[in-house]
């Protein structure tokens, strides 16, 4: 073979270079419009939870509580893949996209049943963002526990 | 039978693809080869519970199709090759379950229906007189074996490709009247290094590549000489990458 795409690191460039590239700013554009909107329906539920006297914390929780179960059925229903499929980290960064990478799985593997389907690879997808996000919780406590010792202790 | 070059093999009498039947899903039946399939499906599960499930129907009933389109009863056929893309060729063992015929399961990935009909090509040469050959896949089911459950709401990259829903299954025979299997060449393993799973095309084309060249060195052909050169899987890519590996090798 005499061509001059012979060793792998230049098949590499090739490639990268002929493979056409997701379109960036499409997706950026969706992921604004669509991310914003959940956002937004976030807000407006944790403005009318305060207007209705409740204080952050609870209304913070409402809010999560009802943007989850909005996803949990959406997922359910086969229709919250296709409104990924335009919005990308849109749906993905909000914790609409946690709960559907939980439900997902659960729906997915209910066939291997209860026990080893649902029960054990339900967390085939979020199980990496549980692990790394709860180390590097414990990571940032304990650095603020270093600098702030003594706010903690007293 | 005899051996040519480094990779092929010239088969004295060469064995007839007697028939061949193909069960596709419905993705499959909206594009342009819609009209050769035997039989297209309305939905992906078939009836069944589970795409495993429906996947091994769809083999089922594949080889059923070919059986009665060939005329040739199964307790004639002396062998079956089949495979799959799930662990451990599930959708062929139990597709082919009630066919009480000797069964190889063979696994090659995109590769495995060539496999099937090279193998059995091999034992029909040798004194076989039908041997059947068989490979599916379902979207599905090799999803959820080898990336993201479905409901998941993630995007593909462009250069992402999708696993097909069917079952092409072919009949080898001894006699007929063709079309023939007169030469094989098997393909080596070529690892260029690719390793983005959204891009197969680009992970299997030197590989193809590199087996067409090999099988026109060990036959002393050339690409003139055929009226048709056809690789499948690289996906609607793969013109890209092969085109600039060919001229470049001046054949």
């Amino acid at each position: 073979m005499n061509s001059p795409i012979d060793t792998k690191k230049d098949y590499q460039e090739y490639v990268n270079q002929k493979s056409p590239n997701s379109p960036i700013w499409r997706n950026c554009l969706n992921a604004f419009l669509i991310g914003g909107l959940i956002c937004s329906i976030g807000q407006f539920i944790f403005s009318f939870c305060l207007y209705k006297g409740l204080d952050d914390t609870a209304a913070g929780a409402i809010v999560s509580i009802i943007l989850i179960a909005i996803t949990a059925i959406l997922t359910g229903l086969n229709l919250f893949n296709k409104i990924g499929k335009i919005a990308g980290a849109g749906s993905f960064v909000p914790i609409t996209g946690f709960a559907n990478s939980i439900v997902s799985p659960a729906m997915e593997y209910k066939s291997e049943g209860y026990v080893m389907g649902v029960g054990a690879k339900m967390f085939t997808v979020a199980g990496p963002v549980l692990v790394y996000g709860i180390s590097t919780s414990i990571i940032v406590g304990l650095i603020y526990l270093l600098f702030n010792a003594q706010a903690v202790l007293v | 039978m005899q051996k040519l070059g480094k990779q092929t093999i010239k088969f004295d009498t060469p064995p007839t693809i007697l028939e061949t039947a193909c069960i596709a899903g419905p993705k499959e039946a909206e594009g342009p080869l819609a009209k050769y399939f035997d039989q297209c499906l309305d939905d992906e599960m078939w009836g069944e519970k589970s795409w495993e499930k429906a996947e091994s129907k769809i083999v089922k009933e594949t080889v059923n199709t070919l059986i009665s389109k060939s005329g040739i009863p199964s307790e004639k056929i002396e062998y079956c090759f089949a495979g799959d893309l799930l662990n451990q060729c599930i959708s062929s063992s139990f597709g082919l379950r009630e066919l009480n015929v000797p069964f190889y399961g063979i696994f090659g990935a995109c590769s495995t229906f060539v496999e099937g009909l090279q193998l059995a090509s091999v034992f029909v040469e040798n004194g076989i007189n039908y041997a059947i050959c068989s490979a599916s896949s379902h979207f599905c089911s090799s999803e959820r074996q080898f990336r993201f459950p479905l409901e998941l709401g993630n995007q593909r990259p462009p250069t992402a490709q999708w696993t097909v829903t069917a079952c092409g299954s072919a009949m080898l025979s001894k006699e007929g009247n063709g079309p023939y299997i007169t030469h094989i060449t098997t393909g080596k393993i070529v690892d260029m290094g690719i390793k983005d799973a959204n891009n197969m095309g680009a992970a299997m084309a030197p590989a193809a590549f590199d087996t067409l060249m090999t099988h026109f060195s060990d036959t002393g052909r050339k690409p003139s000489y055929y009226d048709a050169i056809i690789t499948g899987d690289l996906g609607h890519l793969r013109k890209r990458y092969s085109y600039r590996l060919v001229p470049e090798c001046r054949i």
